[in-house]
């Protein structure tokens, strides 16, 4: 069993919905970043998304935009990227799920991306603008290298869309929350319920709820909907109003244990 | 629905997005295959091309130009004389129709020069839609001319500081604000670039410069041009030049942005120095890193300054049947002089670039070759930034 579906397992006999934040990997920098990550699974993460800064991230709000541009800006490339995360992995089981766009994969070379992922300690891959149709020969590779990969669905997904992507999801399936870009909003939207149990009648596979999240009261509600929410532009902007505070760690845990907190039901 | 075969040029091509906007993209290539074959379509379209847009365009024999040049026999397909001043209301009128059949009360576009944004809020006057261009900080700088006409015409033009502040940038905010809009929004990208159906799509719109190529110059020399020459950014206008000549004899030459040489990093050459990634949807050859990030690129015009190429163009350079070369700035530049005092002409300094292929190429041929270079804009838009540039006080 997957490191994913094991965590999913124990939070099922917990009663509990995942908290999945997401921190863009090598922000500020690069020792901070290590630091921030270790504290986001010391305060209660279950599961952590690191993404790979990008130049040109269109699924991204200005949030995490600029936060890739300061990373790269910092240093971090995929070399750097591997080693940031064999060094999380000396220090926590939690599992880490990749979060990048398909150049730098591609460019990189698919298979040797999914290898050091694996060697280095990631468990699952998201690639935001690789659709199944296009994804056949990551998925392979993927699969061949034991790393799952998590699908999105969206809020304009067809049902054929979306029992492709169930299909071909494995980890979890990344339900987004409503149309556009990441970022946090004030409100969930209320198309959300429906669209879930629809979800939730035709797979057993874990359903996380992301983009837009922010509070714990969006925590709250998604966890009697789901099985985990995805927390990102908040937790971001919060490390980019804090960088250079003292207290930027005590921030991160504190933040995280309450979310945490929300997704107890 | 559509099999993966038609999403691709050979390897090219695609459609890497966000799940978000698959569906939007499924219900455009499913409704521009019906309008297709829908006579009344066809019938509209044409009827705004004739009526609105000003086609067709001529096919003018350069004399002056041919003379000094001493080899081929040029000819200028004057896309500039198009309404809006480009080869780009071509695209932008089928676009908006398509939009209108969706109904899809809202439109926007990228732009890099402001010519695509300019055509995009004209149709967006003529029929009465909301339209946002978005437009990088930099190029709203060296256009403001076209800055200033898109919201004399209406529309709201949002500018983008992020990156290099050029059409790059622009694009990626006009997919971002699509992926939040698209259940009312129709996205008119302005070259053969993107997604599945926009490659194709973009083409076919501006499939309309090469028929008349065609039939023109069989009425004027008999036979069919043997080298046709464009300017190549994303690379509409050369693709609407080149489609109906892709399985017949004429050799194609795209021209691309050289910038300050192909030495170093100031340029925008992704054919010719470029290599094989995914960029705004679509796999091409892109201007980038060995780690797959897109890097900064430079040209003295707005329009071609892009580290990207439609896929089809990708697959032309690929088989062998199209060839690319490059025009630096300083060669553009001349080569916008030149048709200026030797045909009267003031080009865009996009098309600058195809004159400028045209001023290379043509001296070594024999004079009875036929060689057509698209003038895909005219250069308006372009004079303030040149004048600035050369120290003239206007």
């Amino acid at each position: 069993m997957s490191r994913i579906a094991e965590s999913f397992k124990e939070l099922k006999e917990r009663n509990e919905a995942a908290l999945i934040p997401f921190v863009t990997a090598g922000y500020p920098d690069l020792q901070q970043s290590l630091r921030v990550i270790l504290a986001l699974a010391e305060a209660g993460a279950d599961i952590i998304e690191l993404g790979i800064p990008y130049s040109d991230p269109v699924a991204d709000g200005p949030v995490i935009q600029r936060a890739s541009q300061q990373a790269r800006a910092a240093g971090m490339d995929l070399e750097t990227f591997f080693s940031l995360v064999a060094g999380v992995r000396q220090k926590t089981r939690v599992p880490l799920v990749a979060m990048t766009y398909y150049n730098p994969v591609f460019v990189y070379g698919q298979k040797r991306f999914a290898d050091n992922c694996r060697q280095n300690g990631i468990d699952g891959v998201i690639i935001s603008d690789l659709p199944p149709e296009e994804g056949r020969d990551w998925l392979k590779i993927a699969v061949a290298a034991g790393l799952d990969t998590i699908l999105l669905a969206a809020p304009t997904s067809t049902e054929e869309r979306i029992r492709r992507v169930i299909d071909s999801t494995s980890g979890f399936i990344y339900c987004v929350s409503r149309p556009g870009v990441t970022g946090a909003d004030q409100a969930l939207s209320t198309s959300l319920r429906p669209r879930l149990e629809r979800m939730r009648a035709i797979t057993d596979k874990p359903l996380c709820v992301g983009f837009g999240l922010s509070t714990p009261e969006h925590i709250r509600q998604v966890a009697v909907l789901a099985d985990g929410a995805v927390i990102g532009s908040a937790l971001v902007r919060l490390i980019a109003d804090n960088a250079v505070a003292p207290d930027l760690l005590d921030r991160v845990r504190d933040f995280t244990a309450m979310l945490k907190q929300a997704t107890i039901r | 629905m559509s099999t993966r075969q038609e999403w691709h040029f050979g390897e090219f091509g695609g459609r890497y997005v966000p799940e978000t906007l698959m569906p939007a993209l499924e219900e455009l290539a499913e409704e521009y295959t019906r309008a297709q074959a829908d006579p009344a379509f066809i019938e509209e379209l044409d009827y705004y091309l004739r009526q609105y847009v000003g086609r067709p365009t001529p096919l003018y024999q350069a004399k002056r130009l041919t003379e000094m040049l001493g080899g081929a026999r040029i000819y200028l397909k004057r896309e500039d004389l198009c309404h809006t001043g480009s080869h780009k209301l071509n695209n932008t009128m089928g676009q908006v129709l398509l939009a209108r059949r969706m109904g899809k009360p809202r439109v926007i576009a990228e732009t890099g020069a402001g010519q695509h944004g300019v055509a995009a809020a004209t149709v967006a006057a003529l029929f009465g839609l909301e339209c946002h261009v978005y437009m990088g900080a930099e190029d709203m700088r060296r256009q403001a001319l076209n800055v200033y006409r898109m919201r004399l015409l209406g529309a709201r033009v949002i500018g983008v500081e992020s990156g290099s502040r050029t059409l790059k940038e622009a694009t990626s905010e006009a997919m971002r604000d699509w992926a939040a809009t698209v259940e009312h929004t129709h996205y008119i990208i302005g070259s053969v670039v993107g997604p599945h159906p926009y490659p194709t799509m973009v083409r076919d719109f501006q499939a309309v410069i090469g028929r008349e190529v065609e039939r023109d110059m069989l009425q004027q020399e008999g036979r069919l041009p043997d080298y046709l020459v464009a300017c190549v950014g994303g690379g509409s206008n050369a693709m609407g030049l080149f489609h109906q000549f892709v399985n017949k004899g004429p050799r194609l030459i795209g021209v691309e942005a050289g910038g300050l040489g192909l030495s170093g990093d100031k340029h925008s050459a992704s054919i010719n120095a470029g290599s094989p990634g995914i960029l705004h949807g679509a796999r091409s050859f892109i201007i980038q890193d060995d780690q797959g990030q897109v890097l900064p690129t430079h040209s003295v015009s707005a329009g071609l300054d892009y580290p990207g190429v439609g896929p089809e163009h990708a697959w032309l350079k690929d088989t062998g049947r199209a060839e690319y070369i490059t025009a630096t700035d300083a060669e553009a530049l001349e080569a916008f002089h030149l048709l200026a005092e030797y045909e009267g002409i003031i080009p865009a300094l996009e098309s600058s670039h195809a004159v400028a292929g045209a001023v290379r190429l043509a001296p070594c041929l024999e004079r009875d070759t036929l060689m057509v270079v698209n003038i895909s804009g005219r250069g308006d838009k372009d004079v303030n930034e040149i004048a600035e540039a050369e120290g003239v006080a206007l």
